[in-house]
């Protein structure tokens, strides 16, 4: 009893972390506004209430900062649940959501969306595209009569990332240094500057269907964890649930590089910050990374988009301020996730 | 529940079979040892009988209807797979990998219920190990955790019982506490079990039949009582030994004491 009050504390203050941050954040920023101003802002498209605040206050709030803060915590939620749900199923601490090479493939339709053609959308659409399908080729490289073993998707997802990593590189080779090579580089180390509204439109409701899906599978994952043999004997197809995992992991990543670039790192540690503040057990687990993650993500973009003029890459600062953090936590614990 | 095995023919390679032909049957509440050296291929056969590995040739029954013929959840409502324990990548608790158990019963999306944590606990209960519910895998000695998956087994109340190697590994009591598990099961649950072990004087002490194997697809198979054999030792063991019997409060005890290496060997 005492266990599950304990762990019911710590799961609030898990949800309450990123709301508060949520808040904190609306304010941040080179223009600065009122907690009690950008709060009535936000309420007045909710409920009437009367405008005593410039309009340039409106706009910055409801279309740069509200868009761009919705959009970090569910890029970060959406990572942080695939990479926790990829180390499960392949049962290996070490694995992100990038493992089979969706996201190399992503940045390369972007890099080749931005060479071909100057459209955001299309960049999207492309990174979209190659992504999903850069994990379809892993998949079916590793293909075999009866489902698919582990190690091959691994491998299979090591040669996919390679390739596509190799053409991102030649489009870069190619690329304009003076005006297409920067874009692409900067894209590639993924940034949330310039999202906007219609992203939200397009982005969101992929990923959360993803998120969705996973949080109802959240127990399954438990014994997806298991040796194949075990998981099979215990009931369980196997199979078709990895199937399912993959797909959705490979929406999810593959929509958050195209609406965000590549964002290292938080796939990979979040997962483990989690098992060390509620433990292994997806059930309480999955819910515990999405908050966690949608905090890591709104953390760093607003040191991203506040420390410097110019806006750090969002893949720099989550390894800069990831890794310390992260060899704190495992220096502390001594790698127990437990 | 009757499980038979009609001509099990496997081997990993078409040119050299583990096993040809094998053939046995197992009826309500009895238990079965597969004995064998290191190396013949014991938990390659349970592999076969649950079908995780495929036959080459014959095929599992369950009740005389062929494995295949069933749906994969149903045969895991009715059979349960205790695997040789090892730690899992990511500990879970022990109540939490009990609760694993309930798995067969419930459906593609739901999660555990009341009734399957009440259900689990009451298994743990039964196996005295409901003091470490809260215990996180990883923490427990080996006894520990192979009561845990037994637990985790027989929370969905299967009617077969499948255990590979249960007592490997294990010091003399905590030995005897997993033997005496099984055969309880097997007499009060009427489940059937089917166990590999190391130990020829296990299946003396608990199982009705017994299967001994060793390369080249020689095996036997028929009565514990008369496969387990000096004769039987020295062929499939290549060990010279002796069986002892002691008779206390009317229960007869064997014991099997090797001698000594056979000479072809040395």
């Amino acid at each position: 009893m005492e266990k599950t009050r304990q762990r019911n504390n710590k799961m609030w203050i898990l949800i309450l972390l990123p709301i508060i941050l949520l808040i904190v954040s609306l304010c941040l920023g080179r223009y600065s506004v009122s907690p009690s101003v950008a709060f009535s802002i936000v309420l007045s498209r909710i409920f009437p209430i009367k405008a005593t605040w410039e309009s340039i206050q409106e706009l910055i709030i409801l279309k740069v900062r509200l868009p761009r803060i919705i959009i970090a915590s569910i890029v970060g939620a959406g990572l942080s649940v695939s990479g926790t749900a990829y180390q499960a199923i392949f049962g290996n601490p070490l694995v992100s959501p990038h493992v089979l090479g969706v996201s190399a493939g992503a940045g390369f339709g972007a890099a080749l969306g931005i060479l071909l053609s100057a459209n955001m959308f299309v960049v999207q659409m492309m990174a979209l595209a190659f992504g999903i399908l850069a994990v379809i080729i892993t998949y079916a490289i590793s293909k075999q009569k009866k489902g698919s073993a582990l190690f091959m998707l691994v491998l299979s997802g090591v040669i996919t990332g390679a390739f596509f990593t190799a053409l991102i590189s030649l489009i870069k080779y190619v690329a304009d240094p003076d005006d297409k090579l920067p874009e692409i580089v900067y894209w590639l180390m993924g940034s949330l500057n310039g999202v906007s509204t219609k992203d939200l439109i397009f982005g969101i409701p992929l990923i959360i269907i993803g998120i969705v899906i996973i949080v109802v599978l959240r127990w399954k994952i438990n014994i997806l964890s298991l040796s194949e043999e075990e998981a099979k004997s215990l009931g369980i197809d196997v199979n078709k649930y990895r199937l399912i995992i993959i797909i959705v992991t490979t929406i999810i990543t593959a929509t958050s590089v195209s609406l965000c670039g590549i964002v290292g790192w938080i796939g990979l540690i979040i997962p483990h910050v989690g098992r060390m503040i509620v433990g292994n057990d997806h059930k309480i687990l999955i819910p515990a990374t999405i908050f966690l993650g949608a905090f890591y993500m709104l953390l760093i973009d607003n040191v991203a988009r506040i420390a410097t003029a110019a806006e750090i890459p969002l893949s720099i600062l989550t390894a800069v301020i990831g890794a310390p953090f992260f060899a704190y936590l495992l220096r502390k614990t001594g790698g127990r996730w437990s | 529940m009757k499980f038979r095995v009609s001509n099990g023919t496997f081997g990993y390679r078409k040119d050299s079979l583990l096993f040809e032909d094998i053939n046995l049957t197992i009826e309500d509440g009895e238990i079965l040892t597969i004995l064998g050296a290191n190396g013949v291929g014991k938990t390659t056969l349970l592999k076969c009988m649950m079908g995780f590995l495929k036959w080459h040739k014959g095929e599992t029954l369950i009740n005389e209807k062929s494995f295949n013929s069933f749906k994969s959840v149903d045969v895991w409502k009715r059979i349960s797979y205790v695997p040789q324990a090892k730690i899992t990548v990511f500990p879970y608790s022990v109540i939490e990998m009990v609760l694993m158990g309930r798995n067969p019963h419930m459906s593609f999306f739901s999660m555990p219920k009341q009734e399957d944590i009440e259900k689990s606990k009451s298994v743990m209960e039964e196996l005295n190990i409901l003091k470490l519910e809260n215990k996180v895998v990883s923490e427990l000695s080996g006894g520990e955790l192979q009561m845990v998956l037994m637990a985790r087994a027989l929370v969905s109340e299967p009617e077969v019982l499948i255990l590979d190697e249960p007592e490997s590994n294990l010091d003399i009591k905590n030995q005897l506490i997993v033997l005496d598990v099984i055969q309880k099961m097997s007499k009060q649950k009427n489940i059937t079990c089917i166990i590999n072990t190391h130990y020829p004087e296990h299946a003396l002490r608990i199982s009705d039949k017994t299967l001994i194997f060793s390369y080249g697809n020689n095996y036997i198979y028929g009565k514990t009582s008369e496969i387990v054999n000096e004769s039987n030792i020295k062929r499939f063991y290549e060990v010279e030994s002796k069986i002892l019997e002691y008779t206390q409060n009317k229960t007869n005890f064997k014991t099997i004491l090797p001698l000594r290496i056979t000479d072809k060997v040395v």
